[in-house]
C-alpha cells in the first residue's frame, strides 16, 4: 500500500500536512501569540442599547486609572476623519459612534492601557449618557412607511431600504406559472448565524513614529485587499502599510471584512507611537462582527403534473443590520443568491431581492459560502422536496427528472450562470446506493406503522465558486483575480508565494503538491508563503472557495511558465534542440535517449550557474490568474434522522455525502473540508442562531446561548466522490471548502420534515429545535 | 490588592512568580511563561481551547485563577512531547488529519492523552464523550476521534514492542 | 474575560475559613470548584473583594455513608460520576452527574457549590429535592442543617447567611429497594437544562414507600413536586397512577416560553419525563 502511494502522482495523493508539525507542538503563531516591545492593549466599550442617541461621553475617570494611556472616542476619530469607514459592499459604517448607536454591541469608545485587565477596569469607568430611540428589529417592519429611519446619517437615505435587485425574467416566468399544473410555495427564514471561528478577530498595529512604517498584524482572510482599503481610509501611503496575517484560527468568512477594532488600534498606535494590540472577546465577536444569512425567503415552483419544472419565482428580503457590509461583487447586490435554480434545467426564473436596514450588527458575511449561495441552495432543495410531496412523487425522482443533463454543459442558466461541468445524476446514484436509500424508505414505512418517525432528506446541490472572472467579480472595484509567485533556488528548492491566505485549509501542503505535480519538486522542498502584503503578490484572499480555482490555477500556470524556461535551459545543458526534449515527472530527457536527462534540480542549478547567453538568469516567475469562469462543484447528500414523537428531539442516523469537486489535489484535505462543512450544515439546521428580543437585545452573544455542536451531537459522516473535472481550470479542480455547508442544511431540514410529512408537516424553519418540531407535530395532530 | 507568589510545576519544571490574584491561569501560562500553545476561544468556559492538565486531570485554565495552581502540576501542549519525541496523540493528529486551523488542537490532544491514561483502548463513543467539553469548528470531530484511536494503537504497539 | 481585583485568602482549616468569612462577610465569596463563580467574575457580574479558597482545607473532599450519605464541599461532580457507591445506592445522583455541564467542568465543579449557586437551571438541586437532602452549614460557633427545599429560595438565592459555609450535603438513606433517575432535555450536550426531572423512589414490596420528585428549569427555582410525591407514596405504580403523577408534576411546573420552547412544550416534557421514569421504575419492579 505504502509503495503504491509513493508511485502515485503528486496531485491526487493524500500527502500528510506540512503545517501540522508546528501546530501539534503548540507552536502555531496566532495573532494573540505575537508580542512586541512596549505593546499596549486595547479594549472596546460597547453600546448596551440597540438604538440610542449619545448625549455625552465622560472619559475622565477612565483616563485617571493608572496604566491607561489613552481613551479613544468617536469624537477624537472624527477630528482625523476616521469616525466612519467604508464597508466592502460600498456602504459606510461607524468606527466609533458619534451621533447615535444603531445596534446593541456597537463600538462606542476604546481604552488603550499597559495591560488588558487594566483596560477593562477603565472601561467600567467610562460614563456614557444615552437617550434610547425606537428600535427596529423586523426587516419587514423596517421597510414599511413611517418606520424610524436608521441611517439618518446618510443624506439621501429616506427609508430603511438598501437595495432592490432582480435577476431572471419576470414575463417568461409569469407565463410559465400560468401554464403550470402545480405550484408549490414555501416561506422560510434562513436564520441569522455566525461563523464563529474558534479564534476571535484581532490585530496588533505598530506605527513606527520614526519611519512612518505601519505594520499591522491582523486576523485577515484577505490582507492585500484590506491594505488597499486601509490606505484609502487613512490616507497613509500604501507602500508604508504592511499587513501580516499570521496563523489564523479559522475564518469561515468572519475574517474578511474590515472591523472598527482594526481601525481604532491603528489610529491609536499612530497617535501614541507604540504598538497596540486588540483581541476581540467572544461577546464582541458574536455581537458585532461578521454575522451571516438572515434571509427571509419566499419561493414558488411551477411544475407540470409529470414533475417537469417550468419556472421558479423567488422573493427575498435580507436583514442586513444597520450597515450593508457583505463582502461581495458590486454587480450583484444579493451576492450569488440568483443561482437559486440549483441543479435543475429551469426554463424560467425571476428572483427579486431587497435589502433592509435594522438595528442589528452590520453584515452579513458569506459564512463558509460563495456570496449567499447557501441560502439559495437551501431554498430550492426545500422547495423540490415539498413539490415531490405535492405531486406524490419520490423526491429523488423529481430531482433526477429535472437535472441539467451532462450533454447540456456548458449550461447557461436563466439567471445568467454558465455551469462548467456536472454529472448530477451520477452523484445522486452513488448517494442512493451508498445510503441504502431504498431500504431506508422501506424501514420508514415499517417504523411509521409502529408510531416511530424516521425521516430521509436529500439535497442535490450545485455551487458556483472561485470568483473571478474579473469582468463580473470585484470587491470595492478591485478585480477578483489571484496570484502566485514561484522561485526555484539553485539547489532545486522552491518558495511559492500566494495572494490567498489559509485559515486551516492546508494551503502549505496542497499548493506545494500542485508545484510538485507540475515540476516534480517534492512538496517538502516547496515552502508556501502567504499573508504578508510586502512579500507576496497581490491577491484577493481566501473565501468563496476561491483559493484552488484562482490561487491554485495561478500556481499551475506559473509552474508551467518555469517549465518552459527550464526546457530552454535543459536544451542548453544537454546540448540538444528544445524540440528534441520530452518532459516526464521531474525531468526533461532527449527523445529516444531517456538516459540523457536533466532533472528539475539540475536545471535549477544551471539556471544560476550555466544559463544560456542571452537568457535571463534564475528560475522564477509570477502569474496573475483571471479565471475564465466560476467552477461549479456539486453533489448529493442523504441524511436519515429519527424524531422522538413525544419530545421532538431528533437524532441523525446516517449521513452519506457524495461530492464532486473535480480533480482532488489532496483527497485527505478535501474530505477534511467536507466533514467540517457537513458539521456546520448540521449545526445550522439543529442549533445555531442569533436572535433579538423586541428591544434589539442580542440573544446569542456567547457560546452558552449561541450553540455550536460538540463531538457528541455531531454525526459520523460517510463520504464518497465522483470526479468531473472543470474544463477550464488548469488541473481540472473546483473549490470544495464550502460545498458541504452549502448543500447539507437542506438535507438535514428535509430529513426532519420528511419524518413528519405524513402528518402534513411541510416546513419548520431552521434551526429545527425540539421545541419547534414538537409544536409542528402538535399542530399537525390537531388539524 | 496583594500579589501572591506561586510555585507551579509546569511541564516538569518548577516555575515561580509573583502574580495578581485575579490573573486567570491561562493568562499566566501564556503571558508569564510565554507558553502560547494554550489558547483562549471564549469568555464563558464553553470552548476548551484553554485546556491544560492539572495534576493529570483536564481542566479549563480560563476558569481557574493562577493562584489556585500554587503547589500543583500543570501540563500544557508544550509538555506533551518527551525529549523531542512526539506523544502518540501528537503523531495521531498528524496521521489522521485531526486538525485544520490548529486552534482547538492543543486542548483536544491533552484530552486525548488524559483519556488514554485511563482507557488505553477507547471506542469512538468514549472519545466523543471525553472531548465533548471542547469545540472544534473545522474538522467535524471525526478525524479527531480517529487521531486519538490511532494514538491508542500506536501506544499499544510500543508497549508490546517493549514487552517483546 | 478579565475579573476585577480581589484579595485571595487560602485558609488551611475550616476554623480559619470561618473567621475570615466572619470578618469579610458579604464582601467575600467562598471558592470551591469555581465553575460557576469564576465565569461570573470574568464577565464582572460578580466582583467580590475577597476570595476565600477552601480547596486547601483537608477532608472536605470526602464522601461517606453512615446512616446517611455525606458529600463534602469539595466533592466534585466527577467524583460522583465514577463512584461505585453512588451507582449502587443513589441512582438519581448517578444519572444526573454525567449530564451536568461538560467533562472538564465536572472535574472541578462541586455538588455543594452548585447547590449554593442556586441557578434555577441547575440540576443538583432537583436531585437533592427528590432525595430530601439537607445542607450542613457552619458558622464560627454553630452548625445547622437546612433541608434543600428551604435552602434554595429563588433564582441564585439561598438561605445561607453571609458568615456561613456550606460544608456538606447530607442525603438520607434511600432504603434497600430503590429506583432513581434524572432526565434532562437539553439542546446539546453540556447545555443548561431546558427541562429536568429527578425522581427517587423507595419501595416496600410493590408499593412506593417514599417518593421524591424535583423539577429543573421550569420555575424561578427548582420545584419539589409535593402533590405528586404524596400521590405516589403508598401507591402501586399502575398506568393510572403514573399518568396522574405526571399530570400533577406538569401542573406543578411553572415554565416560561423562550428560545428553548414554549411553556406548553416544557410542561408537556415534564409530563413525558415523569411518565417515562415511572414506567421504567415499574418495568424494574416487573423484572
Amino acid at each position: 500500500m505504502a509503495v503504491e502511494e509513493k508511485e502515485m502522482p503528486w496531485v491526487g495523493r493524500s500527502v500528510k500536512r506540512k503545517e501540522d508539525d508546528r501546530f501539534v507542538r503548540g507552536g502555531g503563531n496566532y495573532l494573540d501569540d505575537i508580542r512586541l516591545a512596549n505593546m499596549l492593549h486595547m479594549a472596546i466599550l460597547r453600546s448596551p442599547f440597540a438604538h440610542a442617541r449619545i448625549e455625552s461621553i465622560d472619559t475622565s475617570a477612565a483616563e485617571a486609572v493608572e496604566g491607561v494611556v489613552a481613551v479613544v472616542t468617536g469624537e477624537l476619530l472624527a477630528e482625523h476623519k476616521l469616525a466612519w469607514m467604508p464597508t466592502l459592499s460600498g456602504d459606510t459604517q461607524a468606527v466609533l459612534a458619534t451621533d447615535k448607536v444603531r445596534f446593541q454591541g456597537q463600538e462606542v469608545a476604546c481604552v488603550v492601557a499597559t495591560d488588558p485587565y487594566v483596560a477593562h477596569d477603565a472601561l467600567e469607568l467610562i460614563d456614557v449618557e444615552y437617550e434610547p430611540l425606537p428600535v427596529v428589529v423586523d426587516p419587514k417592519k423596517a421597510v414599511e412607511d413611517g418606520a424610524p429611519i436608521i441611517r439618518d446619517d446618510k443624506e439621501d437615505q429616506k427609508d430603511n431600504r438598501i437595495y432592490h435587485w432582480e435577476a431572471g425574467d419576470k414575463e417568461s416566468t409569469d407565463r410559465a406559472f400560468s401554464e403550470a399544473d402545480v405550484v408549490v410555495e414555501l416561506d422560510t427564514h434562513y436564520p441569522r448565524s455566525h461563523p464563529a471561528p474558534l479564534e476571535c478577530c484581532g490585530c496588533i498595529a505598530d506605527v513606527n513614529p520614526a519611519t512612518s512604517k505601519t505594520m499591522i498584524y491582523m486576523t485577515s482572510q484577505a490582507p492585500h485587499a484590506i491594505r488597499t482599503v486601509f490606505a484609502l481610509v487613512t490616507g497613509l501611503p500604501e507602500q508604508n502599510i504592511q499587513i501580516i496575517s499570521p496563523d489564523i484560527g479559522g475564518g469561515f468568512g468572519n475574517k474578511v471584512p474590515v472591523y472598527p477594532g482594526y481601525v481604532v488600534a491603528t489610529a491609536a498606535s499612530l497617535l501614541i507611537g507604540q504598538p497596540v494590540k486588540w483581541i476581540e472577546d467572544r461577546t464582541g465577536n458574536l455581537a458585532s462582527t461578521g454575522f451571516a444569512r438572515d434571509f427571509h425567503m419566499h419561493g414558488e415552483l411551477a411544475l407540470k403534473q409529470d414533475g417537469t419544472m417550468l419556472g421558479l419565482r423567488v422573493g427575498m428580503l435580507s436583514d442586513q443590520g444597520y450597515a450593508y457590509a457583505d463582502a461581495q461583487p458590486s454587480k450583484f447586490k444579493a451576492g450569488l443568491f440568483h443561482v437559486v435554480t440549483g441543479s435543475y434545467d429551469m426554463p424560467a426564473a425571476h428572483v427579486v431581492t431587497d435589502g433592509a436596514y435594522t438595528n442589528k450588527a452590520p453584515g452579513g458575511v458569506a459564512y463558509r459560502c460563495s456570496f449567499r449561495i447557501t441560502e439559495a441552495s437551501f431554498l430550492i432543495e426545500r422547495l423540490v422536496q415539498n413539490a415531490a410531496y405535492e405531486l406524490g412523487m419520490e423526491p429523488v425522482e423529481l430531482r433526477r427528472r429535472n437535472f441539467v443533463r451532462p450533454e447540456q454543459f456548458p449550461y447557461t442558466s436563466v439567471t445568467g450562470f454558465v455551469y462548467d461541468s456536472g454529472e448530477y445524476a451520477k452523484a445522486l446514484d452513488v448517494a442512493l446506493e451508498k445510503s441504502g436509500y431504498e431500504q431506508l424508505r422501506a424501514e420508514q414505512e415499517r417504523l411509521r406503522a409502529e408510531g416511530r418517525l424516521l425521516g430521509i432528506g436529500v439535497a442535490s446541490f450545485t455551487e458556483a465558486v472561485g470568483a473571478g472572472p474579473s469582468r463580473d467579480y470585484d470587491i470595492l472595484g478591485i478585480k477578483m483575480f489571484d496570484s502566485a509567485e514561484l522561485r526555484i533556488h539553485p539547489t532545486g528548492k522552491a518558495i511559492l508565494k500566494l495572494g490567498v491566505k489559509s485559515q486551516g485549509q492546508g494551503h502549505e501542503t496542497t499548493f506545494a503538491q500542485i508545484v510538485a505535480g507540475e515540476l516534480g519538486i517534492p512538496p517538502e522542498d516547496v515552502t508556501v508563503q502567504e499573508g504578508d502584503t510586502d512579500n507576496t503578490p497581490y491577491g484577493l484572499g481566501t473565501y468563496a472557495s476561491r483559493s484552488t480555482p484562482t490561487g491554485g490555477a495561478a500556481t499551475a500556470v506559473v509552474a508551467r511558465k518555469l517549465r518552459d524556461k527550464a526546457k530552454q535551459i535543459a536544451a542548453h545543458t544537454l546540448e540538444v534542440s528544445a524540440d528534441d526534449l520530452e518532459w516526464e515527472g521531474d525531468r526533461f530527457y532527449v527523445k529516444g535517449a531517456p538516459e540523457q536527462a536533466a532533472t528539475i534540480q539540475d536545471i535549477a542549478f544551471a539556471a544560476y550557474t550555466n544559463h544560456p547567453q542571452g537568457m535571463e538568469a534564475g528560475l522564477e516567475g509570477v502569474t496573475y490568474y483571471d479565471p475564465p469562469n466560476l467552477t461549479y462543484p456539486f453533489g448529493t447528500y442523504v441524511v436519515a434522522v429519527e424524531v422522538d414523537a413525544q419530545t421532538g428531539e431528533w437524532k441523525v442516523r446516517k449521513v452519506v455525502a457524495v461530492d464532486d469537486c473535480g480533480v482532488r489535489i489532496n483527497p485527505m484535505i478535501v474530505e477534511g473540508q467536507i466533514m467540517g462543512g457537513l458539521t456546520e450544515g448540521f449545526a445550522m439546521s439543529a442549533m445555531q442562531q442569533i436572535t433579538f428580543d423586541e428591544d434589539g437585545n442580542c440573544m446569542g452573544s456567547n457560546f452558552i446561548d449561541y450553540l455550536l455542536p460538540t463531538a457528541w451531537e455531531t454525526p459520523t459522516f460517510e463520504l464518497h466522490a465522483t470526479v468531473t473535472p472543470s474544463p477550464h481550470h488548469p488541473i481540472g479542480a473546483k473549490g470544495v471548502g464550502e460545498s458541504a455547508t452549502v448543500g447539507s442544511p437542506a438535507a438535514f431540514a428535509n430529513a426532519v420534515v420528511d419524518a413528519l410529512a405524513h402528518l402534513g408537516v411541510r416546513n419548520i424553519d431552521m434551526p429545527l429545535t425540539s421545541g419547534k418540531v414538537w409544536e409542528a407535530m402538535q399542530q399537525a395532530r390537531s388539524s | 490588592m496583594e500579589n501572591k507568589t506561586i510555585s507551579v510545576t509546569v511541564n516538569g519544571g518548577s516555575k515561580a512568580s509573583e502574580v495578581e490574584p485575579r490573573r486567570l491561569l491561562v493568562h499566566w501560562i501564556r503571558e508569564a511563561l510565554g507558553l502560547t500553545g494554550t489558547h483562549v476561544g471564549c469568555d464563558t468556559s464553553s470552548c476548551g481551547a484553554c485546556t491544560v492538565l492539572l495534576d493529570g486531570t483536564p481542566v479549563k485554565s480560563c476558569t481557574m485563577f493562577a493562584v489556585q495552581a500554587d503547589g500543583r502540576e500543570v501540563t500544557t501542549v508544550e509538555g506533551l512531547q518527551q525529549g523531542g519525541k512526539l506523544h502518540p496523540v501528537q503523531e495521531g493528529f498528524k496521521e489522521e488529519h485531526g486538525l485544520q486551523c490548529g486552534f482547538c488542537t492543543p486542548g483536544m490532544m491533552l484530552l486525548g492523552a488524559a483519556l488514554l491514561e485511563e482507557n488505553p483502548d477507547p471506542s469512538e463513543e468514549d472519545v466523543r464523550w471525553a472531548i465533548s467539553g471542547n469545540l472544534c469548528r473545522c474538522t467535524g470531530y471525526q478525524n479527531i476521534v480517529k487521531s486519538v484511536q490511532w494514538a491508542a494503537r500506536k501506544a499499544a504497539s510500543e508497549q508490546s514492542g517493549v514487552n517483546a | 474575560m478579565f475579573p476585577r481585583s480581589f484579595d485571595y485568602l487560602a485558609p488551611e482549616s475550616m476554623d480559619d475559613a470561618l473567621s475570615m468569612l466572619a470578618e469579610h462577610g458579604e464582601d467575600a465569596k467562598v471558592l470551591a470548584g469555581g465553575q460557576s463563580l469564576i465565569p461570573l467574575m470574568k464577565l464582572r457580574f460578580a466582583a467580590p473583594d475577597y476570595i476565600i479558597d477552601i480547596n486547601r482545607i483537608p477532608d472536605l473532599g470526602s464522601m461517606h455513608e453512615n446512616g446517611s450519605l455525606s458529600v463534602g464541599a469539595l466533592v466534585r461532580t466527577h467524583d460522583i460520576e465514577r463512584s461505585e457507591l453512588i451507582k449502587d445506592r443513589y441512582p438519581a445522583m448517578a444519572a444526573a452527574a454525567p449530564l451536568i455541564s461538560d467533562p472538564l467542568v465536572r472535574n472541578l465543579g462541586t455538588v455543594v457549590g452548585s447547590l449554593c449557586h442556586a441557578d434555577p437551571q441547575g440540576d443538583w438541586a432537583s436531585v437533592m429535592l427528590a432525595m430530601n437532602a439537607e445542607i450542613v452549614c457552619r458558622t464560627g460557633e454553630s452548625q445547622r442543617r437546612i433541608p434543600v427545599a428551604e435552602f434554595v429560595q429563588g433564582p441564585f438565592t439561598t438561605s445561607l447567611e453571609p458568615n456561613e459555609i456550606a460544608t456538606e450535603v447530607n442525603i438520607p438513606d434511600p432504603g434497600a429497594d430503590t429506583y432513581g433517575t434524572y432526565m434532562k432535555l437539553e439542546r446539546k450536550v453540556g447545555d443548561f437544562a431546558s427541562v429536568g426531572v429527578a425522581i427517587h423512589l423507595s419501595f416496600d414490596g410493590p408499593r412506593v414507600e417514599r417518593a421524591g420528585i424535583g423539577l429543573t428549569a421550569v420555575g424561578p427555582a427548582n420545584i419539589k413536586a409535593t402533590e405528586a410525591e404524596q400521590l405516589l407514596t403508598g401507591a402501586e405504580l399502575d398506568g393510572g397512577t403514573i399518568a396522574r403523577a405526571a399530570d400533577l408534576c406538569a401542573e406543578a411546573a411553572d415554565p416560561h416560553s423562550d428560545l428553548r420552547g414554549s411553556a406548553d412544550y416544557k410542561r408537556a416534557m415534564v409530563r413525558v419525563f415523569v411518565s417515562r421514569a415511572l414506567s421504567a421504575a415499574t418495568a424494574g419492579k416487573a423484572a
